[in-house]
């Protein structure tokens, strides 16, 4: 009995080393929270909990697993992560599935899979490693290297087209940029230099593929599609009033007004049950996580650490703004996940893994600093 | 010292400056954060009754308004393809609890068949996320009024007034026109991956077959909006707005309905197929694959009996041969041998041969149709007689690499491009086809021995009729190729507009025009002397043939094909490619009827029908029947 109880509660010991339990608490109500409004959202298909619950397992491991890797180490895999990504981006513009007209998934096998999503961390990774190799005396160079790296991937990204996923990972590495110490004056003229870059972009682009940008911009263009999801997913939200009409008691919802309910416009949903005392809720969370986040990097050790947790406490912040924005019509219909909430395992690993990176800055900041 | 104090500094520094950037990162965060709270206030206080309004009472459901379907009418105009308006009982399946006893209850109130129940099922499998399916269609009014009032008593249940497709000539042409049916989860997987599954809401058919499949993005047309309020069941209560829709193009074809009629009552009950030219142009002018089929099976949903008998038929309706069906062209072959022989100058029509009935190579005898032979053959004897010693002797000399680089030319084994889907490639022999065909290095090899029989039209050769037709249409027009085509244009019901589709060039035969002369005037000699005298005589019109008979069974050495003794479906096919009249050709075909023996006996006279009815207004005897038009037509005048 003794003997059996050691190692169990060494085991324990070892499972929970690393692991920082702010965000380990956050990430966990977060999701909690998304599974039962996706219980509420997948009441014509209940293979979806098991399903998510698969993932969120999957996403656990992959937190647990980068929450082990020291920083440093971290940083060997920024250049193999980045170039992989691009490689495969490449090869997604040459070989990729056109799935909704948009050629972004790249099929290995029986397996399908969109690089352009790995870019969301290797980007990051890959800009606040470059940043750290040349800590002791960033110039303009170095700056201007960065905005190449970065410009790249996200031109690459644009021309599949997607104009979400293109837009987070500019943000991703704008972010680094930002937390580099770059000037004001330059950061508004890489800004101005990117707006420009859209142009000739444009061009490069096919007749449908601009037509389904434009439809972005300009939603009222597609009633049947992109305006129907706003019109929709406002009322939901609307009529959701201080506490919301109950959990499973969303007629919007449940009468399929709601479009991509359980994936996108997932808050629609819960916003409808839970109203705006659920809306705060959800608010403060993430709040308290993007907090979080941006506390770490404060402490962090290297200016690698910094800078990677920096970005990904902000990336978190841009995912929520930006899909949140999308569901109460305030920002165009662009493909983005609710972090922790929407259906779905490729961004839920992406997610998990960012926690992972966070909690890996937070671990070995003491080791460094003795 | 000093150094390290001031690289200290300078880290001290950088580590503030990162912390204002992450205080100003902070405050952004709350700032945006804050615009977000203040937005669910905005929409969920402030205008929280607005909403709850909308979402109680009257909740605007965007309903899609499908467009008409365009038409289909043939080159004079005749409807082909048409809509008509029917009440359908529709089952909301999502609505009901029991499917099944729904089903029964409705039963005793309008008749259900055990058919239509099948056919519910069917659909339910196969359909996604359908709002509503079809139970029973074509309502009878006082079905209609039967259940109107007992509507009461089920929820899930309605009647709508629906448009349904048509296809007033039955089987007439069904390869050609096609079908429509239910969209399907690969339909709509493709619609998404094209982009044009936002104007397929409300859509509920796509073409399935023939020109409603390869037109459907012509025939659909632009889907329209209402804006609908509709009460907690989801019941409409009014239209708020409406966007109309657009109907689909009408769309015409260079096929003539009553050549199609004359050609397919000319093969009676015989399997094959038919596809006629006009070579300056490549219009299709009639397009035949026997047996068709009852495209009109397919509209609601096509009930599994019949699907049943269909897809299991040993004669295969479902399948069009004009496109897909591969045949050796036999003896149909040997005016484009005869052709290359001049072109490259292995012959000359002055030289002959002598034929004993036999030629001989590598020890093994490869035997003549006509035992005994046809003596001393010229060229155009060889033709006209059609000599099998002549083609061999012919291949043999010319080699298979000279025969494939030059039957190219004539669009063998190539896709014609024709517009319907689903054509096949077909077989020109050559080393390198076998090299790509075959796996294992000995079969890999090409014998000269398998050249021989490749001058006759058969060994590994294999066309489709549409590729046999391309190649005498070619021939009849000097070496020009045009894609055939069976749309001649497009009409704009709403514009007025008219788009013809134009003539497509599609390759050039390098051949001088006296050979052409040479092998068109043998040709014209096979229908007035040789193999089709008899299926021609007293023609009052010129014209050029070549029979062909097709072995299905290859024969060993020394045995003797006796048809009586060979069962049916393994017996030789009988091909038939003519053009006429011989100065200006109008019309070009190919004709294969299946397992019918020497082409001279059954494919030759099914081309004489047909261009007696295209060049001479002649219907044959068999056609005394009245046409569906007819009977419409009577009925009004009763």
């Amino acid at each position: 009995m003794e003997l059996a109880r050691i190692p169990l509660r060494r085991l324990g010991e070892r499972l929970a080393e690393g692991i920082d339990s702010t965000l380990l608490v956050l990430a966990l109500s977060l999701s909690f929270i998304g599974l039962a409004a996706l219980y509420s959202a997948s009441y014509d298909n209940p293979a979806r909990i098991a399903n998510q619950l698969a993932h969120l397992a999957l996403g656990l491991a992959a937190m647990w697993l980068v929450a082990q890797v020291p920083p440093q180490t971290l940083m060997r895999f920024a250049l193999p992560a980045y170039a992989l990504g691009l490689a495969l981006l490449v090869a997604v513009a040459l070989f990729g599935d056109v799935v909704n007209g948009a050629q972004r998934w790249l099929r290995v096998g029986l397996v399908r899979f969109q690089p352009s999503e790995m870019m969301k961390l290797a980007v990051p990774l890959m800009l606040a490693w470059t940043f750290h190799r040349n800590e002791s005396s960033l110039r303009l160079r170095d700056f201007a290297m960065a905005a190449l790296l970065l410009a790249v991937p996200v031109a690459l990204i644009v021309k599949q087209p997607d104009l979400g996923t293109a837009a987070l990972v500019a943000a991703a590495g704008t972010y680094v940029i930002f937390f580099a110490g770059i000037g004001w004056k330059l950061l508004a003229g890489l800004a101005a230099a990117g707006l420009a870059s859209l142009a000739p972009l444009w061009g490069l682009l096919h007749e449908y593929q601009r037509k389904r940008i434009l439809m972005l911009l300009d939603p009222t263009q597609d009633p049947l599609g992109s305006g129907y999801h706003i019109i929709q997913s406002t009322i939901a939200v609307g009529s959701g009033g201080l506490v919301g009409k109950g959990w499973l008691n969303g007629t919007q919802a449940h009468l399929e007004f709601i479009p991509e309910r359980h994936t996108d416009f997932i808050f629609a949903v819960f916003a409808e049950e839970f109203g705006l005392a659920g809306g705060a809720l959800l608010l403060l969370l993430y709040t308290l996580l993007v907090a979080r986040g941006l506390m770490i990097a404060a402490n962090a050790p290297t200016l690698f650490a910094r800078l990677l947790a920096g970005a990904i406490a902000l990336m978190f912040f841009t995912y929520v703004f930006v899909n949140l924005g999308m569901v109460t019509g305030i920002l165009p219909v662009v493909g983005v996940p609710l972090p922790f909430i929407s259906y779905g395992g490729t961004a839920l690993l992406t997610v998990f893994i960012g926690i992972g990176l966070l909690m890996s800055a937070q671990r070995h900041r003491k080791l460094v600093q003795t | 010292m000093p150094m390290r104090a001031a690289e200290l500094r300078n880290t001290e520094r950088e580590l503030y400056q990162f912390h204002v950037r992450v205080g100003i990162a902070g405050l952004a965060v709350l700032v945006a954060f804050g615009l977000l709270a203040a937005r669910f206030v905005f929409l969920q206080v402030a205008q929280h009754d607005a909403y709850r309004a909308k979402a109680e009472d009257n909740r605007i459901s965007i309903v899609p308004v499908a467009p008409n379907r365009g038409l289909i009418v043939d080159r004079n105009g005749i409807v082909l393809a048409r809509n008509f308006s029917a009440y359908t009982l529709e089952i909301f399946p999502r609505r009901l609890s029991d499917l099944e006893r729904t089903i029964d209850e409705l039963a005793e109130i309008v008749d259900i068949q055990p058919k239509d129940r099948a056919r519910l099922r069917k659909l339910l499998a196969e359909t996604r996320n359908a709002e509503s399916l079809p139970i029973r269609t074509r309502l009878t009014d006082e079905e209609v009024a039967k259940f109107a009032a007992n509507r009461y008593r089920f929820p899930g249940v309605d009647i709508k007034a629906r448009l349904f497709r048509q296809y007033p000539f039955g089987e007439t042409a069904s390869h050609v026109i096609g079908y429509i049916g239910r969209i399907n989860r690969d339909d709509q997987a493709r619609l998404e991956e094209e982009g044009l599954d936002a104007n397929y809401r409300g859509t509920e058919y796509i073409g399935k077959a023939g020109i409603e499949a390869s037109y459907q993005n012509e025939l659909h047309g632009t889907t329209g909006l209402e804006q609908v309020e509709i009460d907690a069941a989801g019941r409409g209560i009014r239209t708020l707005s409406r966007t109309p829709s657009q109907p689909g193009n009408d769309v015409a074809l260079t096929l003539d309905i009553r050549l199609q009629e004359v050609a397919e009552a000319a093969f009676g009950a015989r399997r094959g197929a038919l596809v006629a030219l006009e070579p300056s142009t490549g219009a299709v002018l009639a397009f035949v694959s026997k047996p068709g089929f009852d495209p009109n099976l397919f509209v609601d949903g096509i009930d599994p009996q019949s699907w049943a008998e269909l897809n299991n038929s040993p004669d295969r309706p479902l399948n069009n041969r004009a496109i897909a069906g591969l045949y050796p062209p036999g003896s149909t072959f040997k005016p484009y041998m005869a052709l290359a022989a001049l072109e490259l100058g292995k012959r000359t029509p002055r030289s002959t041969i002598f034929d004993p009935g036999y030629f001989e190579f590598g020890g093994r005898r490869f035997r003549d149709s006509k035992p005994g032979g046809h003596g001393v053959v010229d060229l155009y004897k060889s033709i006209v007689k059609s000599s099998d010693t002549y083609y061999y002797m012919l291949a043999n000399d010319m080699g298979i690499d000279a025969i494939a680089g030059f039957m190219k030319h004539f669009g063998f084994g190539a896709k014609t491009g024709i517009d319907l889907q689903g054509e096949a490639l077909g077989v020109l022999p050559s080393p390198e086809w076998k090299t790509r065909r075959f796996r294992r290095p000995e079969q890999q090899k090409w014998y000269a021995g398998e050249t021989i029989s490749i001058g006759i039209g058969q060994g590994y050769n294999s066309y489709t009729p549409v590729q046999l037709a391309q190649a005498i249409a070619t021939l009849a027009n000097s070496g020009v190729t045009f894609r055939p085509r069976l749309v001649s244009h497009v009409d704009n019901l709403r514009s007025g507009g008219r788009r013809y589709l134009e003539p497509q060039l599609a390759h050039r035969v390098p051949a001088r025009a006296e050979h052409l002369e040479f092998v068109r005037n043998a040709m014209a000699g096979v229908n007035r002397e040789g193999t089709g005298a008899r299926a021609f005589a007293g023609a009052q019109y010129t014209s050029a043939g070549k029979t062909g008979t097709a072995q299905v069974i290859g024969l060993k050495q020394g045995e003797k094909y006796i048809e009586s003794k060979v069962e049916e479906r393994l017996r030789d096919h009988s091909l038939f490619i003519a053009f006429a009249p011989v100065e200006s050709p109008k019309i070009a075909l190919a004709v294969v009827v299946e397992n019918s023996g020497f082409g001279a006996r059954a494919a030759a006279p099914v081309a004489r029908t047909v261009l007696d009815y295209f060049l001479l207004g002649k219907l044959p005897e068999i056609m005394t029947r009245p046409t569906p038009e007819d009977e419409v037509e009577e009925e009004e005048g009763d």
